[in-house]
């Protein structure tokens, strides 16, 4: 038996895993999602990987990003260096998509966060 | 002189939703904002998991505030930003705020006034760590502005104390940028944040997480070196002959967070010892008629679709507010097996139709049941699987109609069930 933290909501059930792959039982779990994400976390693990990517302005040196999608756990550096190699050179803004179907893994990178306006870029970022 | 009907301090996910809730229940409002932009610290929580809840997805912060940003701009409420309140006066009618900005001095009179100031982080000087001041010891907040907004990574081998959300959340963050981290420490037995962050956060990237050990000591001249670390007993002091030197070159602190209510307590709200934030009713007013408090500066809350709803609620009432309205307090107890319950009192005169209370447990709990009741009498009850400190509860009521007297006290109890 194997026993996990469900991170589907945060009610955070406590769910006990038995069997063997293809016929696991979950037990512990308040709703549905928690029995398949038991299955998926003995299966492939997934998650949703946010981060940030640089730019070529010097004034939001950031900006945020995130999978449009979960992707397999054990590709996280993988994306992250994927992303790392990118430079936003125009003004971007929420939702926008930077890289379409990361590494082949069927998610899609995604700016999080708005971009400054130039009075909050001077305020921010003076001296 | 301005004059406005709802005036809300902090523009945060709190203020936003307060601010939202006021304008549409017809009030002309204005916010104020320290900071250069809207949205609080959710613009360096870039993590998702914001908005499950609300909005049943798992949204990263600036994703969650932009949506509250975009619907405070298209219902044109005004925000004076980088503007500081530096005094409140409270007046025959009304307050008289006065703040500070680019254009000089400001006074601005309110009718009501919401305090959404948020809360602040516990630093160094508040957990007593011996040894020199060296560079390199941040709050888990300071090193997420650091990472998330400047693009700088603030350490490449790090100690985190303190298992609190943020602190969880930043060991998983730099852990990604390419820093180490060594491990978190925890001076409690059990840990503080979310169950669901020590999984995702530490156990996916093998973090190890040691409880019942703190951080004692930090060596380094200019930048940190290294840290001394011990066990220590249930009453959390040092176990001598457990101290071990850990080489770093940052110690990160996630050791709790306090409700701000500076501007509160100028105005002689009475805060309550136990949530650290305003005694409330259930609309949110605090004991000063006119004054609300929401969000993080009400309570610390561990999920933001809480804080917008508590803004919701702080927004809907300032607006409705009536000076020359009656009221009748009663008030609301948390018994012995609770941390604290929000709202603390409840208003006789106002519609209680839909009170929403908020609680932690003391502990961490098996199988058990909340009851409330009045004067001894069973008003409610639920059963919860369990109950952890770190997560917080919500529940709303329906208490018009249940007989409820100016002489009644409301308590809220946790009873322990037998296992099944």
């Amino acid at each position: 038996m194997c026993e996990l933290t469900c991170i589907v909501c945060p009610r955070g059930c406590t769910l006990q895993i038995t069997g063997e792959a293809g016929n696991y039982t979950v037990t512990g779990n308040a709703c549905k999602r928690g029995e398949q994400f038991a299955t998926a976390e003995m299966t492939c693990p997934m998650r949703t990987l946010c981060t940030t990517v640089k730019t070529a302005f010097p004034a939001v040196p950031v900006i945020s990003v995130r999978t449009s999608r979960e992707i397999p756990k054990e590709r996280i550096f993988d994306v992250m260096r994927e992303i790392n190699s990118l430079c936003i050179t125009h003004p971007t803004g929420r939702g926008e998509v930077i890289l379409q179907n990361v590494l082949g893994l069927g998610a899609d990178i995604i700016v999080t966060a708005d971009w400054p306006e130039e009075q909050d870029k001077e305020d921010r970022y003076e001296q | 002189m301005r004059s406005v009907d709802v005036l809300i301090i902090g523009g945060g996910p709190a203020g936003l939703a307060a601010a939202i809730a006021a304008r549409k229940n017809g009030a002309e409002v204005l916010l104020l904002e320290r900071e250069a932009r809207l949205g609080g610290i959710l613009k360096q929580c870039i993590h998702d998991g914001f908005g499950l809840v609300r909005y049943g997805e798992k949204l990263s912060g600036p994703e969650y505030a932009g949506r509250f940003i975009d619907e405070f701009h298209a219902l044109q409420i005004e925000a004076l930003t980088l503007t500081f309140v530096t005094r409140i006066e409270k007046k025959q009618e009304g307050f008289l705020i006065t703040a500070v900005n680019r254009e000089g001095l400001e006074q601005i009179h309110t009718k009501a006034l919401i305090l959404a100031t948020g809360c602040r982080e516990r630093t160094a000087k508040q957990v007593s760590i011996h040894g020199t001041r060296p560079a390199g010891v941040f709050t888990a907040g300071t090193a997420q502005h650091f990472t998330n907004l400047l693009g700088l990574l603030p350490t490449k081998k790090c100690v985190i104390l303190g298992s609190g959300d943020i602190g969880l959340i930043m060991a998983r963050r730099l852990t990604l940028e390419g820093a180490e981290v060594l491990g978190v420490y925890e001076a409690k037995p059990t840990p503080s944040g979310l169950t669901r962050n020590l999984h995702q956060c530490l156990h996916d990237f093998n973090i190890p997480l040691h409880l019942s050990h703190t951080v004692t000591r930090v060596f380094g001249q200019d930048r940190l070196s290294a840290v001394e670390i011990m066990q220590v007993d249930e009453g959390m002091n040092p176990i001598p002959g457990t101290a071990q030197r850990v080489e770093c070159d940052a110690l990160i602190l996630s050791v709790g967070l306090i409700p701000e209510n500076e501007l509160a307590e100028g105005l002689g709200v009475v805060i309550d010892p136990k949530t650290k934030g305003p005694l409330c009713d259930a609309g949110l007013m605090t004991s000063v008629p006119g004054v609300f408090s929401c969000g993080n500066a009400l309570h610390v809350n561990d999920l933001v679709d809480y804080v917008s709803q508590s803004g919701e609620t702080a927004g809907q009432n300032a607006a409705l507010y009536d000076p020359h309205r009656e009221q009748t307090l009663i008030p609301v107890t948390a018994g012995e097996g609770l941390l604290y319950a929000v709202p603390q009192r409840l208003d006789l005169q106002s519609d209680n139709s839909a009170v929403t209370l908020y609680f932690r447990s003391r502990q961490n709990l098996g199988r058990c049941r909340l009851v409330i009741t009045a004067d001894g009498r069973e008003l409610f009850t639920r059963n919860y699987p369990f109950l952890r400190p770190p997560e917080m509860e919500r529940l709303t009521l329906d208490l018009s109609d249940r007989g409820l007297t100016a002489e009644t006290e409301i308590k809220l109890e946790i009873e322990v069930m037998p296992d099944v």
